[in-house]
């Protein structure tokens, strides 16, 4: 296609680039399958609207099949984890809502809680069933969003996702209405929550859950039963458990692939233990089943919120001898994690008794969940690259922080 | 039935459109900027100050100039300068309070730290300029805003601000005339107790 | 929930060369680690891994600690002859030396099997500049691959055997590793117009007037 003389040996036809700018060295090309094929090395990225950000995949492709392919990180890395340690416990509560910017209420609620373990802080019950209801309208717009914007990978542009942001702006509505901001947040804080929310908060969270499900009635009518997307997703990027477990993916990805691993049940933080909810787990690990386990998560995510609406205690939300200005914990570590919409949101902190964290570090779901990236897409076209990266769920602003 | 899920698809699709013209649930844009959008009473973006007279803004800044908020700022955006009288005196309130508006990240942090319910949230967002660094540097005057511009965007949280202020003046005033009344027989009155619950730190040198 | 020491002993017990050290954890959260060395780590961590009465078959999270060089102040007694015929007089002084610093990193394992955890496991290397290497864990855990590249790109620790060490989030050819403590940042300055603390020492170098109306440079 690209070489006029096809008399030329394969390994000359390869285009060649820098090794230094390509992610891996052209020997470890391997050679076409069947010893005819043309293989040529594109770069998918970074400015291009499937890689959801600014992320690069260098691809060798055999015709249309990938035949290798490496992620290429940093076009957003901006040091997170250094700002961290040169910011006190309280200023790092803002640059969270900018790691995952889709959903920092569960960012904040991570962060909070890694900090309430290092300083041993109690939260108020109140709180801990606000940052349930928080956390659970964040799982919602984020599985929403993401349904939308899969469906725009695979080509049916704009109408799945203007759905979707019809209905995700609604909940960044009641965000604004209670934090002041739709999507920086900057709610959660040390030993509870920065505001009390009131009851026509509580009244306008009720009407929105009992209008999400006749929304994921209809946009399930819309997707889930459409020979296209069924063609073009079953099947595709099958990810088998093992390798799913020991590769770190976590969070409705890893339950795709068959194993029924939730941070929510697992280490039952906050008031999850009291709640009722089953985790949904799919049977074949393919794009298909990722996108239907984010709407069955869904659907226990509206059951979670009408349990926590109608459990929510009175009380203060936040802790008032936590301290948040000034918080100087002891010397040593904690990690703390929950299951955030994208997986394990983890954040480990090393204090060394300062004001400031002697180590910050972000354990980001999205950027772990990469790993796999080339495994799933070996032997895929690129359209279907585009897919399975689609279906991984990732955001550039946590995967390079 | 092949098809049978592409053409249910189209009938939500169908359903949409037909919606989006007299269902408000299903045509939810507004034509910004001939419709503005209704902010929430906690929507908000930029900090300003609070003064207390419309008059002389500047003269009544709540500001003691205490740089908590500048020390606090996770972007370091605040600049803050105190003002002196000739012979170094702190006057106890800001000769220089700059934001910077292009570095300000919203997080509200200058707020919750504040002792003094100096600096609060403002609501405006039409803030675009065609230049970058001078006018998007807030002074103090651009900043300093009276108290009923800030019952006029945030109603509770002023009517709460005010009715905290108005408890913590009077608890100071009548400690102070206790200890008045308590040292009368013996001493010179004790000066009136300042109404903040913080005292001002030591001014910078 | 397997306690620290209780690991530990079952690693002593299959490997008894190994060096493994509980790392005590001063805050609330109370979550101790174990720190082992770097020559059975391998085969530490498979064992970790494929036991089946401990199956720790995630590693969720993996990062590096710089711990810089440490002053110590010790206090030596010495006992020197006393007054003839009685007692020797000890005398303390104090004598400084340097401890080494040196690079962390640290995993955190979960058994999803057994639904335990964390075990957090500490490697470190021999100082900061030179013995840079650790074993890397990648051939066990696959979730090392992407995390152990970021601690060897912010942090400069080589991870022997790993299948594909390169930088990840800083580009190729950068040279520096900038979440170690002593990373000095380049004097890239653009003007801004309120600088102040860091900023305006750095300013001060670039412009040594007053940079904005109303600003001094007395501070």
């Amino acid at each position: 296609m690209f070489d006029a003389n096809p008399a030329a040996s394969p390994s000359a036809r390869v285009r060649k680039v820098e090794p230094s700018s390509f992610g891996f060295q052209p020997s470890s090309v391997p050679p076409p399958a069947g010893g005819g094929g043309d293989l040529l090395e594109i770069s998918l990225g970074p400015h291009h609207p499937s890689t959801h950000g600014v992320f690069r995949m260098n691809v060798v492709l055999d015709g249309e099949t990938v035949v290798r392919l490496k992620p290429v990180f940093g076009y957003l890395h901006r040091n997170h984890e250094k700002l961290g340690e040169g910011t006190s416990y309280l200023g790092s509560m803002p640059y969270t809502d900018r790691l995952d910017y889709l959903n920092s209420m569960t960012n904040n609620w991570a962060y909070a809680i890694a900090v309430e373990k290092l300083a041993g802080l109690t939260v108020p019950e109140r709180a801990e069933y606000v940052r349930v209801i928080l956390a659970e309208l964040t799982r919602l717009l984020n599985h929403t969003c993401l349904a939308g914007f899969l469906m725009q990978d695979c080509g049916c542009s704009g109408t799945p996702l203007m759905y979707a942001f019809r209905e995700r702006e609604r909940i960044l509505d009641l965000f604004e209405s209670l934090s002041g901001s739709r999507m920086m947040c900057n709610y959660q804080r040390f030993g509870g929550c920065r505001v009390d929310p009131t009851p026509a908060w509580l009244a306008a969270v009720a009407q929105l859950v009992d209008r999400y499900g006749p929304f994921l009635d209809e946009f399930e009518e819309l997707l889930t039963g459409n020979e296209i997307i069924m063609a073009r997703t079953q099947g595709v990027g099958r990810l088998p458990a093992a390798l799913a477990v020991n590769a770190g993916v976590t969070g409705p990805m890893l339950r795709a692939s068959g194993v029924g691993h939730d941070l929510r049940k697992v280490d039952g933080y906050g008031v999850y233990p009291r709640l009722n909810f089953r985790v949904p787990v799919g049977d074949h690990g393919d794009v298909y089943d990722r996108y239907m386990v984010r709407v069955l998560e869904m659907r226990e995510s509206i059951s979670l919120l009408r349990q926590a609406l109608a459990a929510l205690p009175g009380g203060p939300v936040l802790d008032p001898k936590a301290k948040q200005r000034g918080l100087r914990p002891k010397a040593g570590e904690a990690y703390g994690r929950i299951e955030g919409p994208k997986g394990e949101i983890g954040f480990y902190l090393v204090s060394d008794g300062t004001a400031n964290p002697y180590r910050y570090r972000v354990r980001p779901p999205s950027f772990v969940n990469l790993t796999v990236l080339e495994d799933l897409c070996l032997g895929h076209t690129v359209a279907d690259a585009v897919i399975i990266l689609g279906s991984i769920d990732i955001v550039l602003g946590e995967v390079d922080r | 039935m092949i098809g049978k899920g592409l053409l249910q698809g189209l009938a939500v699709t169908a359903r949409n459109l037909v919606g989006s013209y007299h269902d408000p649930d299903r045509y939810t844009t507004i034509e910004y900027p001939e419709v503005k959008p209704a902010l929430p009473e906690a929507y908000r973006n930029f900090p300003f100050l609070v003064a207390e007279k419309a008059e002389d803004p500047l003269g009544t800044l709540r500001c003691v100039a205490c740089q908590i908020c500048e020390k606090e700022c996770p972007p370091q955006c605040i600049y803050i300068v105190m003002d002196r009288d000739e012979k170094g005196k702190a006057r106890m309130k800001p000769k220089v309070f700059d934001i910077d508006t292009s570095v300000c990240m919203s997080c509200q942090i200058c707020v919750e730290v504040c002792p003094f319910d100096a600096i609060k949230m403002d609501q405006v967002f039409e803030i675009a300029t065609d230049e970058r660094f001078n006018a998007l540097l807030l002074h103090r005057d651009q900043l300093a805003k009276t108290n009923t511009y800030f019952h006029q965007i945030h109603p509770t949280e002023a009517a709460e601000v005010d009715a905290r202020l108005a408890a913590e003046k009077k608890a100071a005033e009548e400690k102070a005339k206790a200890a008045a009344a308590a040292k009368a027989a013996s001493a010179k009155p004790a000066p009136a107790a300042p109404a903040n619950p913080t005292p001002p730190p030591a001014p910078a040198p | 929930m397997d306690t620290v020491e209780h690991v530990r002993e079952r690693l002593l017990a299959r490997f008894p060369g190994a060096e493994v050290t509980v790392v005590p954890n001063g805050s609330p959260a109370g979550q101790h680690s174990l720190l082992i060395s770097a020559a059975h780590a391998l085969e530490i961590a498979r064992y970790l891994r494929d036991e089946p009465g401990l199956a720790y078959d995630q590693c969720s999270n993996v990062t590096g600690i710089d711990w810089r060089d440490r002053e110590v102040i010790d206090i030596v007694k010495d006992s020197q002859p006393g007054a003839p015929g009685g007692p020797p007089v000890v005398v303390e002084r104090k004598v400084k030396r340097i401890e080494p610093g040196y690079l962390e990193v640290v995993y955190h394992l979960y058994s999803l099997a057994r639904r335990e955890g964390p075990v957090v496991l500490r490697l470190r290397t021999g100082n900061r500049s030179t013995a840079v290497s650790v074993p890397s864990l990648t051939p066990v855990w696959r979730s090392c691959e992407f995390q152990e590249r970021e601690v060897f790109d912010l942090f400069g620790v080589v991870f022997t055997g790993h299948p594909d060490l390169r930088r990840i989030l800083m580009w190729d050819g950068y040279q520096d590793h900038p979440m170690r403590k002593d990373y000095v940042e380049p004097d890239d300055y653009e003007w801004e117009p309120t600088p102040h603390g860091d900023v305006l020492t750095k300013a001060k170098r670039h412009y040594p007037a007053p940079t904005a109306p109303g600003m001094t440079n007395d501070e």
